[in-house]
């Protein structure tokens, strides 16, 4: 498992795409929403908090498309199938290297961007909390939904369709931690919760994305 | 055990004989009770001292609501069925009903609208129960989609099995959250209250609303069963006739 | 060492074969034969496990099954030796210096699997056989894009592996001079009314 994880992590870095992508990604998000909504801080400041939530989430769905397709498309997943590792496994340590090389780089980045949307001073902590406890979901939800696209031909779009949706109450949850933590009001029931769709999603999510993968290779 | 003959009805030859008798009588009786119902509901009850004449869009607007919850809900345990006991006519009754509950879907967040326009003043608000439907929505879009991408029936019916399973427990949290997000501007869920028919509640439905309600209700009940009954019976001939020209080509 | 016992297998939802019935014993190869299209890919795929057969049943010993396919798995970006490395850390062997030695990939090691010929590439696919100390090489046309060089070391590595006391059965088109049966997969293609899944069968 730690051998996957390891080369997922190593062909993230040497290929650059995956790595680098969705961080560029968020930065044009962020970028973006000022040029939309105006370019007054009173209001960009109220919303910081959300807009750095909705673009770390479209980032994540970024490059969920290749996480299962790459090892489909070179046999490396039939392989991989027929090894002593179960697709379980799998499932667990590609949704870790997604998050290595997703998630982790937006919540080390996203102080930076929320200086962009003039985040209230009080909501770095908190932004930075809600995506490190809550990004880890995202990741294994995606999972989830390319094992089941993995071998629909330009699945990306189903993708999306698919995945969108079941991020819902994860958004939800953190979103709400973070603009309740930069208006200074208790955040701890919505970081409970936050925590528990992140755990849910990581002990149950893998033995669906097996399940769905078996399928798919059958 | 009674329960076992039940399974029989899984196998499709059987499902397609019973549904031959059953379709017209459940067509029939929901048409009359539909009729009956919305007919009453809108020319032979009074108009509301505070809502007035626009009320009476709550005779569509309840049963259709309820029909997207259960529509899903049905799909949720045919689509245990299908993993479990692995019987097809489970499997494509699921997929029959996805799209009537689609539509339930949109019928209840149009006729909110509608509703909600003189009400609050307003088309759409984030109240919970309007972003739950438009969520509840979406999963129905997703799941249509992936029966649509996929294209052996068996693959599909696992796949879409797996996301019904696991979009009803994020459907579920989706609620719960977005109650948590935004408390709003609904009533609370005064039909089927005991206190709606006791009529001992400031919210309640009132007797002369609710017997009209309660018949156009069991109409979109029986109406939504002909309608998946209708499309199971035609996803069989597709898949039969698939079959068919499958071994012409062997041959 | 693996025994096939009246087995059924489906390709779409369309029985292909039915009642493959074969073994392959210890130091044994067996070449499976057979049309494009006649559903061998699809027999080995169910052999290995990836597929559920529609009937019968596949004895072997668990987790001794190695299988090798069309595509071979490797990552373009990293080097032979990184993809080797990769393998033998899945399967937890220490076989990789035998592999690398009977492949001759001594001199690519460092090598990026992008700069590789089809027919390099070929040959590091196939050394993950021997990386993951499995007994029963279960191939689907291992020879495709070797040279004729290459197809005779590759025999000589099939034949020193049934030495060793493994088996190998082997869907291909080249004659690879190994001892061993022939089998016909013709001879048990699916026909008539059985041509259908039990599944669509229910339908008509």
């Amino acid at each position: 498992m730690i051998a996957l994880l390891m080369r997922d992590l190593k062909l993230a870095f040497r290929a650059g795409g995956g790595f680098g992508l969705g961080l560029a990604f968020f930065l044009i998000v962020v970028v973006l929403v000022p040029f939309g909504v105006g370019p007054q801080t009173a209001l960009l400041s109220r919303i910081a908090a959300g807009i750095l939530w909705v673009g770390a989430l479209l980032a994540c769905l970024l490059s969920l498309d290749r996480l299962f397709a790459l090892d489909w498309e070179d046999g490396s997943l039939d392989l991989l199938a027929t090894s002593p590792l179960p697709l379980e496994a799998v499932a667990v340590s590609k949704a870790l290297a997604h998050w290595l090389t997703t998630g982790l780089p937006l919540v080390v980045a996203s102080p930076v961007f929320g200086l962009l949307l003039g985040l209230p001073e009080a909501g770095y902590i908190f932004v930075v909390l809600s995506l490190l406890i809550g990004t880890p979901a995202l990741s294994f939800i995606g999972a989830f939904g390319a094992a089941l696209t993995v071998g629909i031909k330009r699945g990306g779009l189903l993708l999306s369709l698919l995945v969108l949706p079941l991020y819902v109450p994860t958004l939800i949850f953190g979103a709400e931690v973070a603009r309740r933590g930069s208006e200074g009001l208790a955040v701890q029931t919505p970081l409970l919760l936050l925590a528990g769709i992140t755990f849910g999603s990581m002990a149950l999510l893998p033995f669906a994305s097996a399940l769905v993968l078996r399928v798919n290779l059958r | 055990m009674r329960l076992n003959a039940l399974w029989e009805y899984a196998n499709p030859v059987k499902f397609m004989r019973l549904t031959d008798r059953v379709l017209p009588v459940v067509s029939m009786l929901a048409l009359a009770a539909m009729v009956v119902g919305l007919v009453w509901g809108f020319f032979f009850t009074p108009d509301d001292f505070r809502q007035g004449s626009t009320v009476k869009i709550i005779y569509l607007h309840v049963p259709s609501a309820m029909m997207a919850i259960s529509a899903w809900f049905m799909m949720l345990v045919t689509s245990l069925i299908w993993l479990i006991r692995r019987h097809h006519v489970s499997a494509l009754a699921a997929k029959a009903a996805a799209p009537v509950g689609a539509v339930m879907t949109i019928i209840g967040l149009v006729t909110g609208a509608i509703w909600g326009q003189p009400m609050w003043g307003t088309w759409w608000a984030w109240d919970p129960r309007l972003t739950s439907f438009l969520i509840l929505f979406l999963f129905y879009l997703g799941y249509i989609a992936l029966w649509e991408a996929v294209e052996d029936g068996d693959t599909a019916a696992d796949l879409t099995s797996a996301l019904c399973l696991v979009g009803s427990v994020f459907a579920f949290l989706s609620r719960y959250a977005v109650n948590f997000w935004n408390q709003g501007l609904h009533q609370g869920a005064s039909v089927l209250r005991a206190g709606a028919l006791a009529g001992d509640t400031e919210e309640r439905v009132s007797n002369v609303f609710a017997v009209p309600l309660f018949i156009s209700m069991a109409g979109f009940v029986l109406f939504f069963i002909a309608l998946v009954l209708l499309r199971t019976r035609t996803e069989i001939r597709l898949r039969r006739a698939k079959a068919l020209i499958a071994r012409e080509r062997l041959s | 060492m693996l025994k096939v016992t009246d087995l059924a297998v489906a390709r779409g939802g369309i029985a292909v074969l039915e009642g493959v019935t074969f073994e392959v014993a210890k130091g044994q190869a067996v070449i499976l034969r057979g049309d494009n299209g006649s559903g061998k890919t699809t027999l080995l795929r169910t052999i290995a496990g990836l597929q559920e057969p529609l009937a019968g049943q596949v004895d072997c010993a668990p987790d001794s099954i190695a299988y090798a396919a069309h595509l071979d798995g490797i990552k373009a970006n990293l080097t032979v030796e990184e993809n080797l490395k990769f393998w033998a850390d899945v399967f937890q062997s220490d076989q990789m210096s035998k592999a690398v030695e009977a492949f001759d990939l001594g001199g690519l090691l460092q090598r990026p699997a992008n700069t590789l010929s089809a027919g390099q590439k070929r040959r590091l696919g196939l050394s993950r056989l021997l990386v993951t100390g499995r007994d029963i090489w279960v191939l689907d046309e291992p020879t495709v894009s070797l040279d004729a060089f290459t197809v005779k070391a590759f025999a000589e590595i099939v034949k020193a592996h049934l030495a060793g006391g493994g088996c190998a059965l082997i869907a291909t088109h080249v004659d690879l001079g190994l001892v061993g049966d022939t089998l016909d997969v013709m001879q048990f293609h699916a026909k008539g009314d059985s041509t259908l899944s039990s599944f669509d069968e229910g339908f008509l």
